[in-house]
């Protein structure tokens, strides 16, 4: 139990995270922030793929020394490289989508005048 | 391990503030301290890059669009005051704990399928068994970069960097389309 704790409860955290931005998301009315639960939710992803690259007392993905490595560098010396690069994608996607949702989100403000989803529901019932 | 528990305690408490804070200009400045505190765990988890590239694109670019869009927008969350009544008021009130359940249990099953993993930094992980040994063998001789992160993104994963780089063209133009102002005479 212990052991399954102690080795776990990184990934309970990021979890946790990743649910405070999912509960933003689908609680929440204004639409703004429901855009900052959607980046804490992108985060809390991106800290799990991280630390999944973290090997016991291994160093950053970038060559020691040329001499001292010569031309096979031992892998167990570095971390995982491969999940730094999709994340680095991911975090660079994350911001273009932040973008595009807070262009529709002014746009919405400017059609209604509010950013509370509730309200927008409310005028749309009204209209009709 | 201290270190990196204190800050994803300050992490998550970051995160609950920018959520529940009335003031939108408010949680997205805690959301900015939230993404460098994101930053300084990554470099303990020796991702310099990734640690680099959302402090300068998760903390600087996101906060500055937030901001943006507030300052043409309004600063302050509305009263979660529902305009339409309901002739049972407990069913409104049961209603407003749903998305509470549906939180609690995904978080419940995320955490059941976290006991089939393996524990954090684990050396024989298969995440870290299975291609990755090449790159770091491979990626000096092949590509001469002393930079694995920068060999795979550059070099054998050059096509996702296409990838992204379209999405953002993409969203550029979307955002352009959308604010785009039409002045009709």
């Amino acid at each position: 139990m212990i052991e399954i704790i102690a080795g776990k409860y990184n990934y309970w955290i990021y979890i946790s995270l990743m649910m405070i931005g999912f509960y933003a998301m689908i609680a929440k009315g204004n639409l703004i922030k429901k855009i900052v639960g959607l980046n804490i939710f992108q985060t809390a992803v991106f800290l799990f793929y991280i630390s999944m690259a973290v090997r016991e007392g291994s160093t950053a993905p970038i060559l020691l020394s040329r001499a001292h490595g010569a031309l096979t560098p031992e892998t167990a010396t570095y971390t995982n490289p491969l999940p730094h690069v999709l994340i680095l994608t991911a975090i660079v996607v994350g911001v273009s989508v932040t973008a595009v949702a807070l262009a529709l989100a002014i746009k919405i403000y400017r059609a209604y005048g509010t950013l509370d989803e509730y309200r927008i529901a409310k005028l749309e019932q009204d209209a009709e | 391990m201290v270190i990196d528990f204190i800050l994803l305690f300050f992490v998550v408490v970051c995160a609950v503030a920018s959520v529940s804070m009335k003031d939108l200009l408010g949680s997205v400045m805690i959301l900015g301290a939230y993404s460098l505190l994101m930053a300084l765990l990554w470099t303990r988890y020796n991702s310099v890059d990734v640690a680099f590239t959302e402090a300068a694109v998760g903390a600087g670019i996101t906060t500055v669009l937030l901001i943006a869009a507030l300052s043409r927008t309004f600063r302050h969350e509305e009263d979660p005051e529902k305009p339409g009544q309901s002739i049972f008021p407990w069913l409104t009130r049961i209603a407003r704990l749903i998305p509470l359940g549906v939180v609690m249990l995904t978080g419940a099953v995320l955490i059941y399928g976290t006991l089939d993993m393996p524990n954090f930094s684990d050396p024989a992980a298969p995440a870290n068994l299975h291609v990755a040994p090449y790159y770091i063998e491979k990626s000096v001789p092949e590509t001469g970069s002393i930079n694995f992160v920068t060999a795979i993104l550059a070099s054998y994963r050059g096509y996702d960097t296409l990838g992204e780089v379209t999405v953002i063209f993409t969203a550029g133009i979307c955002v352009l389309i959308l604010l785009r102002r039409r002045f009709h005479g």
